[in-house]
């Protein structure tokens, strides 16, 4: 294989090597099962607690309010579906955004088809969530608020602290998935004012298929499985041991990491030269999210006349991963739901590309880009009718 | 992401025929209310022989693939000839497309399609 620049951190992250390691002896000689009753297997209840220790104190949360999940997926569903069930006596409407991922989104569409009434927030041209609407949008009968602390696509961090004043001083329950947030941002559940909070592993250099729910002492939810009671019987199966460890090696790691300040600081700096060259090099792009209030690592353009998944295939073809949100790319044929939201035309998410740094991308890989890119747009350009319209209109 | 074979890449990668020809005798302006992208085929005709056709699309791997392709199979062909040509052989020739993608390759035959259609509407004249 030829050399990879993997500008697609949002995607997924390579996993630590400090992280293997701490998992391999669970694959081996620690294979017990925790719920067991012999020492070996409560060596490994220790270890299953003390992890729980160290996912909890990379959210400031009590142990006792983490529970293990798959990921950030499962997390989403069991904040939303959990609590809806537990408290349709007391109203059946939940308050989201249009911008949320889909483990969200269709979420809230299953349960508006099974008879709950959601309302999907706007946001503005840069992907934020207005709090006086959300104010706006509250009924007698809402009984959870759900909004992402960071966008996967755009980066835009949200007014988390403000909204969960709001839901709190409403007396709703408050869900934010931060699934993008982990590593790049502390996260403080205190200060954050959340009574749920979702996270996933394979985010921040763990492993995937594990992730972390946080549920706050209090709040009246249903369980996401039924079974042999593990998780304090909100979700029950026999836990991935292996992932566990995994995952709270990374939150160690990725606690350090938020740290160094020369570190983090440097993942921006690489971001940050990346747009700059961009700008500098291509006419006619546009940045999307917010230009402050964004994660450090994340950086979507739109380039006008061309369309995204051509432009990844050819970037690809270099060796370079990104995405793109473009309706060619996804499957649906439908764009990106996050750049319509910010009111973008259909034909300008068209030529969206996402690329997404971490602690791995060094300058080369902006190098790289800078000098493959410029050309793979004026190629797809010059055989766009669009763009060579342009002029004309 | 969407699975593509390798002759889809290698004609893309390697794509011909794209660009505009300036004096066309027909030109197909197609656009594609699936997801919005927009394929012009440009044709010469002389003594009733398609002798060049180039493309511009704006849109993805596949629409520029089979929109490539499209050309490299008309030039030579008759217009009745040309006619003949559909999405399926295009289809075929590239090893097939992923399921979601076969609009792209309707987009290419129709292109064909006005483009003659657009030549013959202007011989009558
Ligand atoms: C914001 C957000 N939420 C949820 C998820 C889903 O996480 P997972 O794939 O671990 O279930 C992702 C990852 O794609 C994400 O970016
Ligand atoms: S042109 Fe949009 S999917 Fe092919």
């Amino acid at each position: 294989m030829a050399e990879i620049y993997y500008l697609d951190n949002n995607a997924t992250t390579r996993t630590d090597p400090a992280v293997i390691e701490a998992m391999a002896p669970y694959f081996g000689e620690k294979y017990f099962n925790a719920s067991s009753i012999y020492s070996s297997a409560q060596y490994v209840r220790k270890d299953i607690e003390a992890a729980r220790e160290e996912a909890a104190k990379f959210i400031n949360a009590d142990p006792k309010e983490v529970i293990f999940t798959s990921g950030g997926t499962e997390s989403d569903n069991f904040a939303i579906k959990g609590i809806a069930y537990a408290n349709s006596d007391k109203g059946r409407h939940i308050i989201t955004s249009k911008i949320e991922h889909p483990a969200v989104l269709e979420t809230c569409r299953y349960l508006e088809k099974n008879g709950w009434e959601i309302t999907y927030l706007n946001v503005d041209k840069y992907g934020m969530v207005s709090p006086d609407e959300l104010k706006k949008a509250i009924r007698k009968d809402t009984v959870l608020i759900s909004i992402m602390y960071a966008n996967n696509e755009i980066g835009t961090i949200e007014p988390i602290e403000e909204i969960g004043a709001i839901a709190r001083e409403a007396g709703i329950y408050f869900h934010t998935d931060a699934v993008q947030v982990a590593g790049k941002i502390p996260i403080d559940v205190k200060k954050l004012n959340v009574d749920m909070l979702s996270l996933a592993a394979h985010k921040f250099h763990g492993p995937k298929g594990i992730g972390l729910f946080y549920l706050k002492k209090g709040v009246r939810i249903h369980s996401i499985s039924q079974g042999g009671h593990q998780e304090r019987s909100k979700r029950s199966g026999t836990e991935n041991v292996p992932a566990i460890i995994g995952m709270a090696k990374a939150c160690e790691i990725a606690g350090e990491h938020l740290k160094d300040t020369a570190g983090m600081a440097e993942i921006k700096a690489l971001r940050d030269a990346l747009e700059k060259g961009l700008l500098e090099k291509i006419p006619d792009i546009i940045i999307n999210g917010h230009p402050e209030k964004r994660i450090d690592n994340t950086l979507n353009v739109c380039v006008k006349h061309i369309e995204g998944e051509a432009m990844l295939i050819h970037l690809d073809f270099d060796g370079i991963c990104v995405s793109s949100g473009s309706a060619c790319a996804s499957g649906s044929l439908e764009p990106s739901h996050v750049l319509l939201a910010l009111g973008l035309p259909h034909e300008i998410a068209h030529g969206s590309i996402r690329f997404s740094f971490s602690k791995y991308n060094t300058a080369a890989d902006v190098k790289k880009v800078l000098e493959v890119m410029p050309g793979i747009v004026e190629k797809l350009r010059k055989m766009s009718p669009m763009w060579n319209e342009r002029d004309k209109k | 992401m969407l699975q593509y074979s390798e002759k889809v890449i290698k004609q893309f990668r390697d794509m011909t025929n794209n660009g505009r020809i300036e004096n066309a005798d027909g030109v197909g302006k197609v656009g594609n209310p699936v997801c919005g992208d927009v394929m012009w085929i440009y044709i010469k005709v002389k003594d009733d022989i398609i002798t060049d056709c180039k493309f511009e699309t704006f849109g993805c791997v596949a629409a520029i693939a089979t929109s490539s392709l499209a050309t490299e199979l008309v030039i030579g062909k008759s217009v009745e000839e040309a006619l003949q040509v559909s999405n399926k052989r295009i289809v075929d020739l590239l090893g097939g497309l992923p399921v979601e993608k076969h609009h792209c390759s309707v987009l290419a035959e129709d292109g064909i399609k006005k483009a003659i259609e657009d030549y013959r509407s202007r011989v009558k004249k």
